[in-house]
């Protein structure tokens, strides 16, 4: 039972802590679970996340930035003043959680057709563009000396990535093919300047309160890179949630998101980030067809796997929305 | 020759009972896997009605695109190397077209509440 083990844990690093209850995961596949839970404390519950690789689950695979980085970067970004949840614990061998880490648990909202619909947005709507805009610039100005290793990747290696991926499908897609010639050609090379990048900074990711953003979280496919990759990806139609003339989260315009970033003393290219939109839609489509193959062979023979498989051809609709538009 | 009802009345009927009589009775995790099988019966009963015609007409335009004959997949092959070598692109005669409704049908099929679909089913 993991609130046994996670009492145990809790109670070796949370002074005055008698246990936990309300234990619940929240997410995950095998490799990586995320769980919510109260540390029970005279003084009152705490609520607590427990995001963690099992026991027996080793390094995480692929891009992933690795448990640790996670934890590095969270603490970093809630030490510099950024809406993220405090590190609490990091999961040692002798606490037979796996691997991974604790943090604090923030009230809010990730569901994005509750913030796009919902009332108690109503005031945060307006102003969640600006705001992102401000937060982005923050991340990409943490200080160099105190990140994690992290994996670099430019824009060639990106489309490289992409490619190499789609290709495993052997299911030809002429629209994706368009997509990646077009990037291949409008490959903008290297960044003048090479930051940490967020990589999945969007609905879902954002905890958002009535107030506007409370937290970034999941740090997972963070990287150095083209800091415009960031202010692409959010700007992805595929985050817009049916209200497809707000690029930025369905909420706002891409002028407020870049006034947020410059205000906070960086500089935007907005034909970079017209770039990054472009390979975010493609990602997210070549996302898809992945769900669809791990769907295929297992072991997660899931409907919603299925079905995000057949979500695919709304980036090829976008991608001809971005690259052939028809007269409006 | 099989029997009636078709797979698509069938399907219909399931998808609607799920609909009208289970899914108020289910909550949490639960009802949203339920909505997503129902979505998915209903996208299958799309595809038994539309397919066929999409399918033909695909062909036939990448008949006439690629001046050779073959399978879909074969057909689709052939022209997504064409792109990727720059044999052809959007300024070849018919392939924004082709692209286009393609994609289109698609639509009809896996997501027709898709904005970006209702928004140029509107532009057409």
């Amino acid at each position: 039972m993991i609130e046994d083990q996670l009492g145990r844990c809790v109670a070796s690093w949370y002074p005055g802590a008698t246990g936990v209850t309300g234990a619940a995961k929240l997410s995950g596949g095998a490799s990586q679970e995320t769980w919510t839970f109260d540390i029970v404390h005279p003084n009152g519950d705490v609520g607590a996340i427990l995001r963690r690789a099992p026991p027996g689950y080793g390094a995480s695979p692929g891009r992933a930035a690795g448990l640790d980085a996670e934890a590095t970067l969270m603490q970093l970004a809630h030490d510099t003043g950024l809406p993220s949840p405090r590190v609490m614990h990091v999961l040692k061998p002798e606490d037979e959680l796996g691997r991974g880490f604790i943090m604090q648990r923030i009230e809010g909202e990730t569901i994005a057709r509750k913030i796009l619909r919902d009332e108690q947005f109503t005031k945060a709507r307006p102003l969640l563009a600006w705001q992102l805009g401000r937060v982005i610039a923050g991340i990409h100005g943490l200080p160099a000396a105190k990140l994690p290793k992290l994996r670099e990747m430019s824009a060639t290696t990106e489309i490289a990535d992409l490619e190499r991926e789609y290709r495993s499908f052997n299911w030809p897609r002429p629209v994706f093919e368009l997509a990646l010639r077009w990037l291949r050609e409008h490959d903008p090379g290297p960044s003048r300047e090479v930051t940490l990048v967020h990589g999945d900074f969007r609905h879902g990711n954002l905890i958002i309160g009535p107030d506007g953003v409370r937290a970034v979280l999941d740090w997972e496919l963070a990287h150095f890179g083209d800091p415009m990759e960031d202010l692409g990806w959010i700007c992805v139609n595929s985050w817009r949630f049916g209200e497809i003339d707000k690029p930025v989260g369905g909420f706002g315009t891409r002028e407020e998101l870049f006034a947020g970033y410059e205000e906070a003393g960086r500089s935007v290219d907005a034909d970079r980030v017209m770039f990054w939109e472009v390979m975010g839609t493609l990602r997210w489509g070549i996302m898809c067809c992945g769900m669809m193959q791990r769907f295929r062979q297992g072991p997660d023979h899931s409907m919603e796997r299925a079905m995000i498989g057949r979500r695919s051809s709304e980036t090829e609709i976008d991608l001809l929305r971005l690259l052939a538009p028809r007269g409006g | 020759m099989q029997d009636e009802p078709t797979p698509t009345e069938l399907i219909k009927a399931v998808a609607d009972f799920l609909r009208n009589e289970i899914a108020p009775e289910i909550k949490g995790h639960n009802a949203f896997k339920l909505r997503v099988g129902i979505n998915a019966l209903d996208l299958v009963t799309r595809q038994l009605a539309l397919e066929q015609g999409s399918d033909a007409a695909e062909a036939e335009r990448l008949k006439q695109l690629l001046g050779a004959d073959g399978s879909l997949v074969e057909l689709n092959r052939a022209l997504s190397e064409k792109i990727a070598n720059g044999e052809v692109d959007l300024q070849t005669p018919g392939l924004a077209e082709h692209l286009w409704q393609t994609t289109m049908d698609k639509l009809a099929v896996d997501q027709p509440n898709y904005a970006s679909y209702k928004r140029e089913l509107g532009n057409k």
